[in-house]
Order: structure tokens, then C-alpha cells, then sequence
């Protein structure tokens, strides 16, 4: 098999999952809001409703399409597009799994392994904001541009803290930015220097307050309570996309939950190892390799559903931030300690060494 | 000036370095929220189960028969004259010979309607019945399209003989 056919394929695969996975968060939002509210959810369409995203999906698509008189018509298009594409293309320097071998050969199960891979992840994740931005630009409605401003600025200020929590990350991996560098290297070695566990050697222990650091800045940029301002129904009626209807809403909200599975592999990989786990080197000497690769894939998988399960988990727990609070929290208490940790970091390497 | 010793001094203390953080109490929300993701479901699902009504409940009137499925309205005209509503109307007839099986005494109601969106289900035409004739049931008024549909004869009122309506159970709560 070529290269090229193997990317081909895994892209191919990539976009169905994502999709799949970003259609099965919409009826797995809606159970664990009710199961955490002691409802039972939607369990009308099929078993367990489980045909609910399908029926969802065909609404969507029936219901009328409407531009407003007064748009910017090409904008207003584009901007749910461009949202959509900008979080599909998040995926494709996650490294999802170890090594596949096929017929002799290894093929890496990454889209593209290269060299600045996290910057690679800021970088379009921000972009993102551009859609959201446009949209809300071109609905000509005074709503969908509050929310559009307010996506924007949080974003800006959010992007930092999280860039400076990553910084810390790359000062661990001897500065590699690529995603496949970091994961490999929490595979390896032993925790704290003497616990030996193969596979456990996970970032997280190393850096708790850059992981919650992260974490709260992927709870921002993927527009999730308590940092939902862009949207909150209850001050902006959806905020951008206030005057979208039909599939073009049906994609800023799918492109949503695709943020947020994004989001949960990035926390994975930079903080719980990626696709290491306990005892995979043991088990790589009884198994065969490629059923360990997919046992990787599985378990880098199982860590972004915990993950997905923690941001709805979160939604249905802690109400919408104020404004204010919103910046403040981000620029007077994120980003110094954010700094801070950048400095003890490095301080603990020249000290202790990696 | 204070009117009454009970008012309270309401203060806004600020907020201590810990709980400026935030996370100590989101935590404790987290934990909170995760338990009910294990509490038994407060959904009971309609159309498959049915909640049992109270036995007090008053729902669709009901004209009872006897046992030998005759009807036990005699057409006195107490449930009419009690009812704050005015929702019931009734004429009456004088029972024919031939027609013993039908009717228990030798008056009957020709007619006799209820209108449904007069009625306000207190339950007052069933405590003046004499004849253990009407009872309110635990059954729900079906919807209709106008407003004449809601004006109940007796074909929608009188009990099928092939299917009996149980009110025993609002008979006991009549025996204080």
C-alpha cells in the first residue's frame, strides 16, 4: 500500500469520525443533561434513542433556509463554513495511535507528522474564530455581532494563557513542537525519576497547574459553559448565530461539538500521554504489534470520551461567567500564574534535570 | 430605624484568596451533579406506563347500570339541581313494559347531557345521587375539535355492558 493511499484513507476516516463522534455528542449532551437532572433523555428513536442524531440531522436539513434581506449574503455563507472547515482540520497532526505495520512496512497514524504541530493547532484553532466571527458580522443583527465580538475577545485572551500552559510542555520535550515528540516522550522513562511503569510517564503529573491551566482555556475557546458568552441563549438568543437557520446553524453547532472532541484528544496528548498506557511496552512483547497500535488507539479514544463526558459534565454543573469576570479571570489570574509556571518549570530542569 | 427585631445586617464580605480561585467550589458542584447521575430517574415513561391516579381523583363522569345491566339513573334531577355549574341537563321518561331489562326503576332519562367544558369536576352531581347512578372516574375527557363535541350525551356518558367502569374505589372514600 502507498503512502498516499494510507493518508488518503486515514483522512477519509479522520472526517467520518469526527463527524460521527461530533453527531454522537449531540444525543450524549442531551442524556448526560438529563441524567444528571434525573431525567432519562431522548428514548424515543430507536434503541435507547440512539437514532436520535440521524432524525436531528435530517431536521436540519428540511427546515427552511434562510438568508436575511439585509446581509452580507457571501459572508454570511461562508462564515459557518469556514467555522466548519477550521475545526475539521484540527485533526490532522493528533498522532491517534502508534505505528501501524502492513506488509513490512510502518505507517504512522498521523495525517501529517510535522515539526511545529501544536503551534500548527493554535493557529487553526484560532482561525476558527473567524468564521464564528464573520457570521455573526454578516447577519446584520445587532445580537449576532455582540456575540461575534465577544467570541473574538475571548478568544484573544484565552489563546494566551493557553500558549503560555503549552510553553511549559515544550520546555519538558527539549523544545520539539511536534505533537508525535511530545506523546512518544511521555512513553518513556520513568515517573518522577523512579516509578517504573511503562507508558505512565504522563505530562499531567508534571504539570497539574498547567493542566488545569489548559483545561480552562479549552473550556473557552470551544465556547463551553461557563464560557458559553458568545452564544448564551438566555442574554444574546444564540449570540452568531442568531439569524442562522437549516443546515448553516445545524454546522456551527456541529462544528461545535467537533471543537470540543478536538479539544479532548489535544488534552490527551499533551497532558495524559496520548495514546500510552500503563503496561503497553509488557503487553507489546506478547502481542502482535498492530493489535497493540489499535489497543493505543482505543485507549487515546477512551480518554477523549472521559474528556468529552467532563465538558458536559461541567456544562450542567457551573452557571455562565459574567463578562467581567470573564476577563479578569483571564488576564489577572490565568496569565500570570500561566507565566509563573513557564518560570518554575524551567527552574526545575536546570535544578533536577529532565 | 429598626420596626421589628427581626431584620438582619446583610454584608458582602469579600471573597478569600481560596474561593477567589473558584475551583473548591466548582469541584464541590462537580460532585454533587455526579451523584444524580446515579439517582433513580424521576421520568415515568407515559406512554408505555401509566401513573395510577389518586383514588380521589375526578376525572369523566360515568352513568353506572346495575348488575343486570340496567341503567340506575332514575332521572330525579338532584345531580342537576346541586350542580354549581349548571353543566347537566336531563329529560325524563316513563319506562314501557318490555323495557324492564333496560331500566331499574320505572322513570328513566331520555336524555341526558353533560356539558364538559361547563363541568368544573367537583364531584358535587356524585354525592347527590341517590341512586348510586353518576360517579366521576379516573378516566381523562377525550379532546374534541368544537365546542358542541364537548356536550356529552348519554352514548358517551352510560357504561358499555362489555365494559364495566370499576368505581369501587370511589365508593369507599364516600363511607366517612
Amino acid at each position: 500500500m502507498s503512502i498516499v493511499l494510507f493518508k488518503a484513507i486515514l483522512v477519509v476516516a479522520l472526517f467520518l469520525i469526527s463527524l460521527g463522534i461530533a453527531a454522537y455528542s449531540t444525543y450524549a449532551e442531551r442524556k448526560v443533561a438529563a441524567f444528571l437532572q434525573d431525567r432519562i433523555g431522548p428514548d424515543r428513536a430507536g434503541p435507547f434513542g440512539l437514532l436520535q442524531p440521524i432524525a436531528d440531522g435530517v431536521k436540519m436539513f428540511l427546515k427552511e433556509e434562510i438568508i436575511p434581506n439585509l446581509s452580507d449574503k457571501f459572508l454570511f455563507v461562508l462564515g459557518p463554513s469556514m467555522f466548519m472547515v477550521t475545526t475539521l482540520m484540527v485533526s490532522a497532526v493528533i498522532p491517534w495511535g502508534m505505528p501501524l505495520e502492513i506488509g513490512g512496512t510502518m505507517y504512522a497514524l498521523q495525517v501529517a507528522d510535522i515539526n511545529i504541530g501544536i503551534l500548527y493547532i493554535l493557529g487553526v484553532v484560532s482561525l476558527g474564530v473567524y468564521g464564528i466571527m464573520i457570521g455573526g458580522w454578516a447577519s446584520n443583527n445587532k445580537y449576532a455581532l455582540l456575540g461575534a465580538i465577544r467570541a473574538s475577545s475571548q478568544m484573544i485572551s484565552y489563546e494566551l494563557a493557553m500558549g503560555m500552559s503549552v510553553v511549559a510542555i515544550l520546555l519538558m520535550t527539549n523544545g520539539s513542537l511536534s505533537l508525535n515528540d511530545i506523546v512518544a516522550s511521555q512513553g518513556e522513562g520513568k515517573l518522577y525519576g523512579f516509578i517504573n511503569v511503562s507508558g505512565l510517564n504522563w505530562n499531567v503529573f508534571y504539570q497539574p497547574v498547567g493542566f488545569i491551566i489548559f483545561l480552562i482555556c479549552a473550556f473557552a475557546e470551544a465556547n463551553r459553559t461557563p464560557f458559553d458568552l458568545p452564544e448564551s441563549e438566555s442574554e444574546l438568543i444564540g449570540g452568531f448565530h442568531t439569524e442562522y437557520s437549516s443546515m448553516k446553524l445545524g454546522l456551527f453547532l456541529f462544528g461545535e461539538y467537533i471543537n470540543m472532541f478536538i479539544s479532548s484528544a489535544v488534552i490527551a496528548c499533551l497532558y495524559f500521554g496520548g495514546y500510552n498506557f500503563p503496561g503497553i511496552e509488557y503487553l507489546g512483547t506478547i502481542l502482535p504489534h498492530n493489535i497493540v497500535s489499535i489497543l493505543s488507539v482505543l485507549v487515546l479514544f477512551g480518554k477523549i470520551f472521559f474528556f468529552i463526558f467532563f465538558f458536559m459534565w461541567v456544562r450542567w454543573t457551573i452557571p455562565r461567567f459574567r463578562y467581567d469576570q470573564l476577563m479578569r479571570l483571564g488576564w489577572q489570574v490565568l496569565m500570570p500564574i500561566a507565566i509563573i509556571n513557564v518560570l518554575l518549570t524551567a527552574f526545575g530542569i536546570t535544578l533536577f534535570g529532565n | 430605624m429598626q420596626l421589628t427585631n427581626r431584620s438582619k445586617v446583610v454584608t458582602k464580605p469579600e471573597m478569600t484568596w481560596v474561593e477567589k480561585l473558584y475551583l473548591p467550589a466548582i469541584f464541590s458542584g462537580l460532585q454533587i451533579t455526579i451523584k444524580h447521575l446515579f439517582k433513580k430517574k424521576a421520568t415515568v415513561k407515559y406512554p408505555e406506563v401509566k401513573k395510577e391516579f389518586a383514588p380521589v381523583y375526578r376525572g369523566m363522569h360515568v352513568l353506572k347500570r346495575d348488575e343486570e345491566g340496567r341503567e340506575n339513573c332514575t332521572a330525579c334531577g338532584l345531580c342537576a339541581v346541586s350542580c354549581p355549574a349548571e353543566a347537566i341537563t336531563m329529560d325524563a321518561a316513563e319506562r314501557k313494559k318490555g323495557e324492564e331489562h333496560l331500566y331499574r326503576e320505572e322513570k328513566y332519562a331520555a336524555k341526558y347531557e353533560i356539558n364538559m367544558l361547563r363541568c368544573i369536576y367537583c364531584g358535587l352531581c356524585e354525592e347527590a345521587c341517590p341512586k348510586d347512578a353518576i360517579y366521576l372516574t379516573d378516566r381523562i375527557v377525550p379532546s374534541e375539535f368544537t365546542r358542541g363535541e364537548f356536550v356529552f350525551g348519554k352514548d358517551m356518558l352510560v357504561e358499555k355492558l362489555d365494559d364495566r367502569i370499576d368505581v369501587s374505589k370511589r365508593k369507599k372514600s364516600y363511607t366517612i
